[in-house]
């Protein structure tokens, strides 16, 4: 990485706090140009907004790590802890906020962080689910004792959240790198997390400047020869090997998965594999996810395995359009989005199935 | 003398049109809990008309207790209406009447207000309405002076047919998906 | 812009609002309404407004609602 760009793994915990006002709070954000890291990618600044003038709100920071793929949060929990509290303590002070959590998923790792969180008074809650359980009205319910799964979206967590209060809900890497802004100015908060895997020899965690380009990312996890990445997480994009040289900025990142298939892996079994796993992650609360989503995975399979026939991409789209936009979230979007890309992205090998071969 | 003659005979009338009213709604309920159509009345219809035979049979509840509670001969007081088994006549067959009655007050308000009290609430409530047909239809059977008539017992055996159709084909695993084949949601 | 929005955890599929609403909704293969023209929300235009109220009112599960935007 260049010399300008802090790593955030790097940086030890700060000596003190400043205390910010949302104002200043809000000018260092917009002028980082921060994102969410979770996966929506949304701009930090308007989600804070959205909160600024609550009462009693209360602000979580989002390590549920629902996503198979990521580690990013996890490691980030393991090494910077004090990163992620730092960001959580500097927009609680913002917005008045009495309460702040760090939710976390089953499977991560908080015993570095415990004591980081308990000296800033911060809350630690292990939240119990599956893939969804990290999706913002899910978590909010998972934090108020109820089952982690999405809520009709009408009411916004902004304005009724945990315990009914209006909630703020941030990725953990995102509070992480709001604290690097504020503590270090805008300039600094300029690297990023990625889960690297698949068929790569050092699969892991790697942090790079965001002016990097996606082989930079990819070259990082030691890959042999690339013949398609899946960028973004299971609800992501699939990019040719050609597009490796791509900037990250000019890429829809995610959550910061960058998962490699080789000459090895046939990329439709990957895609029916990944939607598989999809669909059994359903909440199973709205009708035309819970329907769609496997018929979808298991036409996606009969593509990749045969036998062949003419119509299942057809099928594919017809069923897509059944799930998009009829659920109380995006996990069904996410979804066929994800298909749809790797239709595109493999139209070759698309072919080559419906003719009965599978390219090499 | 004759105003008492005509208190009882509306007293019964009313009775026996709620009690086929109540059982037209419980009727009419599970079919619309299946989710298939009903002729020209279409799904909507049917939820229409269950609603409207139960409103219509709270209404003619209303003026039976009425015109009991004038007829002198009937001895029945305002307590009756809400503590069961204290009545003057029939003391046990009445108090099911009054179970019935108060069920019904409780059931009627939480679905007049079903958008307020949210679905989970309103689901609970409306269950208790298989304890409120059975209530209405032994107070029916053992309250009023044509109680042991073949007229009454026959009407009754018929109502009684009817619901136990109706829950039936309600329980039957073949009632299940509203009659589509599709995966079940799961609500928490 | 008065439009219909589907709480879809409380649909099941019964499907009395497109029976009311043809114009607007039509059953998919399991019972749950699809939007004809593909919008999330579906616009509700003024002839249809006293239909759509009836649909929200029909609804057993309360699932449907109108809003304005």
């Amino acid at each position: 990485m260049s010399a300008t760009t802090v790593s955030m793994l790097g940086t030890p915990p700060a000596a003190s706090l400043p205390r910010l006002g949302v104002h200043d709070l809000l000018a260092v954000v917009e002028a980082a140009g921060l994102t969410g890291r979770g996966g929506a990618g949304f701009p930090t600044a308007t989600k804070v907004r959205s909160v600024a003038g609550a009462r009693d709100a209360v602000v979580v920071a989002n390590a549920m790590e629902g996503e198979p793929l990521s580690h990013k949060d996890a490691l980030l929990l393991a090494r910077a802890p004090h990163l992620v509290v730092e960001g959580l303590v500097l927009v609680g002070g913002a917005l008045g906020a009495t309460r702040r959590v760090v939710a976390v998923g089953v499977h991560v790792d908080a015993g570095p962080l415990r004591p980081v969180a308990a000296h800033h008074g911060v809350e630690v809650q292990v939240v119990d689910g599956g893939f969804v359980a990290g999706q913002e009205t899910a978590l909010v319910r998972g934090l108020s004792g109820l089952p982690a799964v999405p809520r009709d979206p009408s009411v916004r967590v902004t304005s009724r959240g945990v315990d009914g209060r209006p909630t703020l809900v941030l990725n953990a890497e995102t509070l992480a790198s709001v604290a690097l802004a504020v503590r270090l100015g805008p300039q600094s908060a300029t690297s990023r997390l990625f889960s690297v895997s698949g068929d790569v020899a050092l699969p892991g965690v790697v942090e790079a400047p965001r002016h990097a380009l996606l082989s930079d990312v990819v070259d990082r996890a030691r890959p042999g020869p690339v013949r398609a990445v899946l960028v973004g997480g299971y609800h992501g994009t699939w990019l040719p090997a050609a597009r490796l040289p791509t900037p990250l900025a000019d890429l829809t990142l995610g959550a910061g998965v960058v998962h490699v298939l080789g000459p090895g892996t046939c990329p439709l079994e990957a895609t029916a594999r990944i939607t598989h796993y999809l669909a059994g992650q359903s909440a199973r609360q709205c009708g035309p996810c819970v329907n769609a989503l496997p018929r979808v995975a298991d036409t996606v399979a009969r593509l990749a395995a045969g036998p062949p026939d003419p119509r299942l991409p057809a099928e594919v789209a017809r069923l897509s359009a059944l799930a998009a936009g009829r659920g109380a979230c995006a996990h069904p979007d996410g979804t066929v989005r994800m298909v749809a890309s790797a239709l595109h992205t493999f139209a070759d090998e698309v072919s080559a199935h419906l003719a009965g071969r599978c390219l090499p | 003398m004759n105003m008492d003659l005509a208190l009882w005979a509306l007293g019964r009338g009313t009775a026996i049109v709620a009690l086929a009213l109540l059982t037209t709604s419980i009727v009419l309920g599970v079919l619309a809990r299946s989710g298939r159509p009903l002729g020209s009345l279409g799904r909507f219809g049917v939820v229409d008309l269950h609603r409207t035979a139960a409103l219509t049979a709270v209404g003619l509840v209303v003026v039976h207790v009425g015109s009991l509670l004038l007829d002198s001969y009937a001895q029945l007081r305002l307590v009756d209406l809400l503590v069961p088994f204290v009545g003057a006549y029939r003391p046990v067959w009445l108090g099911l009447g009054t179970v019935a009655v108060d069920v019904l007050l409780v059931v009627t308000v939480v679905s007049l207000a079903r958008h307020r009290v949210g679905p989970r609430v309103f689901r609970a409530v409306h269950l208790s309405t298989y304890a409120l047909w059975p209530s209405a239809w032994l107070h029916a059977v053992g309250t009023g002076t044509d109680s042991g008539t073949l007229t009454l017992n026959t009407f009754a055996g018929l109502c009684l047919a009817a619901v136990v159709a109706a829950v039936a084909w309600r329980v039957a695993p073949s009632f299940a998906g509203r009659g589509r084949a599709r995966v079940e949601r799961v609500t928490s | 812009m008065t439009r219909l929005h589907v709480d879809w955890t409380r649909c099941d599929g019964h499907g009395a609002c497109a029976e009311l609403l043809p114009e607007l909704l039509d059953p998919d293969e399991w019972g749950y309404p699809v939007a004809r023209s593909g919008e999330r929300d579906p616009a509700v235009p003024a002839a249809l407004d006293s239909r759509a109220r009836h649909a929200v009112r029909s609804c057993p599960l309360m699932a449907l609602r109108l809003f304005t935007d």
